[in-house]
C-alpha cells in the first residue's frame, strides 16, 4: 500500500473509456499545484490512456498499482 | 387524493416524462412542470443555425402545444428545493408543494469559466449559434479552430458534425483553399466514442481538417488570437469557435441535491436519486457516465415515468430499468451522416455513412415536434 497522502480519489470503477480519464482531466483542471489525485478505472483502455495523458500533460504519475480488477493511479498535479 | 408530481424543467426529457406519467396514473396523479421561459427549445438544432441551413424561429414551440391537457405549466424560474419539507421554490415567492419530484433541468453552459473566452464563438446556446453563422458570413480565409473548453459536454459528436458541415459550406463559398480547420479534441481521438472515431478520423483527414489530440482548452487570448491547452500548448487562430464549459442548474447548486458541478447524482439504472427516494432525475441533469443529449433522456424518460407511476400509486418499484440505451446521427458532411448505438453492455457500432442516415436525421429533426414529447416512437 502506498504512503502517498490522497487528495482526492475518483473511483471510476465499472466506468466504460474515456470517463476515468475525463474524471482525471476534469480533477485536474479543479486542483492545486501538488494536490495527488488517485483514479480508480477497472477499464483496460485507461492503462494506455491514462498514462499517455499524464505525459502529454507534463503531469507526474507517481505509481500505478494493479489491484483485484482495477488499476489504481496516482497522479500528482506539478503545474 | 391524487399524488402531487412536480417537473423542473420542460426540454425533451421533462415533457416526455410528464405526458407519460399523466398517461399512465390516470387521474390518480397531477402532474405540473415547472420551466423557466414556457418554450420548448429543439437543441440539436442549434448545429444547423450555426451554419445557415435552419431559421432559430423553428426550434421553439410553446409547451403548452407539446403537453397534454392535463398537465400543468408553471412558467417561471424554481430557486430552491427543499427535499425534507417536499417543496419547491419559484421565483415569485409560491412554494409548490411535492410527493415525486423530476429534476430534468439539463445542463447551463459557462463559457466564463474559461479565461479570455467572452468573445469566442459556439453553438451550444441559440445567441451563439445566431452569432456564429452572422461570423462565417463575414469570414473570407484563415484558421478556424473548433475546440473543447470542459467536459462533460453535450452531444459529444457535435464538434466532428460541425468541422464536417464548416468543410462544405467553405468549399460552397470557394474559399476552402484559404482556410485551415483544426479540430482540438480533448482526447487522443475525435471524441468519446472509439469505434465511431475509428471511422470518422480518415474522413477528416481526407477532408484536410487537421486533428489536435489531447488538447483541452484551458485559455484563451483575444490580444494576440490564441488558444492555449492544459496540456501546455498553444495555437493561434483567425476565428475560434469553443463548446463551452457546461454544469448543471443553479437550482440544483444552490438546493444542494448536485456535486461541485451541479449533477445529481442518481443510480444508473433506476434513475433515482442516491439519496432521497422520492426524486428522480434525467438527461444532462444527472452524473451518470453516458452521453449528455436528448437521445440519453428521450431513452430514459420511460424509466423515471414508471417508477414515479409506481411510486404515486403505491405499488412496489418497476422491474424495467434504464440500460444505457443511446440512439444518435453524425453528419460526416458531403450529405451523408452514420449512427452511433450502444449501451451499457454493448459498445457503439456505427455503419458507413450514407445519404440515408443523412435524411433520416432531417427527418427525424422535422417530426420531432409530433413524435418525441408524446412519446410516439417506439422506446
Amino acid at each position: 500500500m502506498s504512503t502517498v497522502q490522497i487528495d482526492k480519489s475518483i473511483d471510476a470503477r465499472g466506468m466504460a473509456c474515456p470517463g476515468p480519464l475525463m474524471n482525471l482531466i476534469g480533477a485536474i483542471r479543479q486542483g492545486h499545484v501538488g494536490d495527488v489525485i488517485e483514479v480508480l478505472s477497472s477499464d483496460e483502455g485507461s492503462k494506455t490512456d491514462i498514462p499517455a495523458w499524464v505525459t502529454k500533460a507534463k503531469q507526474e504519475m507517481v505509481e500505478v498499482v494493479p489491484e483485484d480488477g482495477y488499476a489504481r493511479f496516482v497522479i500528482r498535479k506539478v503545474r | 387524493m391524487a399524488a402531487e408530481v412536480v417537473i423542473l424543467g420542460g426540454g425533451v426529457g421533462g415533457t416526455l416524462t410528464a405526458n407519460l406519467i399523466a398517461k399512465q396514473t390516470n387521474g390518480q396523479a397531477h402532474v405540473t412542470v415547472v420551466d423557466a421561459t414556457g418554450k420548448h427549445v429543439y437543441q440539436p438544432g442549434f448545429l444547423y443555425v450555426a451554419l445557415g441551413k435552419q431559421q432559430p424561429a423553428a426550434l421553439s414551440h410553446a409547451e403548452t402545444s407539446l403537453l397534454r391537457s392535463s398537465v400543468d405549466l408553471v412558467a417561471e424560474p424554481a430557486v430552491k428545493i427543499d427535499p425534507a419539507a417536499r417543496t419547491v421554490q419559484l421565483a415569485s415567492g409560491r412554494s409548490l408543494p411535492y410527493d415525486q419530484l423530476v429534476l430534468a433541468t439539463g445542463s447551463r453552459t459557462v463559457m466564463d469559466e474559461v479565461p479570455g473566452a467572452e468573445g469566442a464563438y459556439d453553438f451550444y446556446t441559440m445567441a451563439g449559434a445566431s452569432r456564429l453563422w452572422d461570423a462565417l458570413q463575414q469570414f473570407t480565409g484563415g484558421k478556424i479552430l473548433v475546440g473543447v473548453a470542459g467536459i462533460p459536454y453535450k452531444c459529444p459528436p457535435a464538434p466532428v458534425e460541425f468541422v464536417f458541415m464548416l468543410d462544405d459550406y467553405l468549399r460552397a463559398r470557394g474559399i476552402r483553399e484559404q482556410s485551415e480547420i483544426k479540430l482540438l479534441s480533448p482526447l487522443n481521438r475525435a471524441f468519446t466514442i472509439e469505434t465511431t472515431s475509428k471511422l470518422v478520423q480518415p474522413i477528416l483527414a481526407e477532408r484536410g481538417i487537421e486533428l489536435c489530440t489531447f488538447f483541452n482548452v484551458e485559455t484563451v487570448d483575444p490580444a494576440t488570437k490564441t488558444v492555449n491547452s492544459l496540456e501546455g500548448e498553444s495555437l493561434d487562430y483567425d476565428l475560434l469557435v469553443l463548446v463551452p464549459p457546461h454544469r448543471g442548474q443553479k437550482v440544483i447548486e444552490d438546493s444542494g441535491l448536485g456535486d461541485e458541478r451541479g449533477w445529481v447524482p442518481v443510480d444508473k439504472h433506476t434513475l433515482k436519486h442516491t439519496k432521497f427516494d422520492h426524486i428522480w432525475a434525467l438527461g444532462d441533469t444527472t452524473d451518470i457516465p453516458i452521453s449528455k443529449s436528448g437521445s440519453v433522456a428521450h431513452f430514459e424518460a420511460p424509466i423515471v415515468a414508471d417508477e414515479v407511476t409506481a411510486s404515486a400509486k403505491g405499488l412496489p418499484a418497476p422491474a424495467r430499468v434504464y440500460e444505457g440505451k443511446v440512439m444518435c446521427f453524425l453528419e460526416t458532411g458531403r450529405g451523408k451522416a452514420t449512427t452511433i448505438q450502444f449501451d451499457y453492455d454493448h459498445p457503439a457500432k456505427s455503419p458507413k455513412p450514407s445519404r440515408i442516415w443523412h435524411w433520416s436525421k432531417a427527418l427525424f429533426n422535422k417530426t420531432y415536434w409530433h413524435t418525441v414529447p408524446q412519446g410516439r416512437l417506439p422506446e
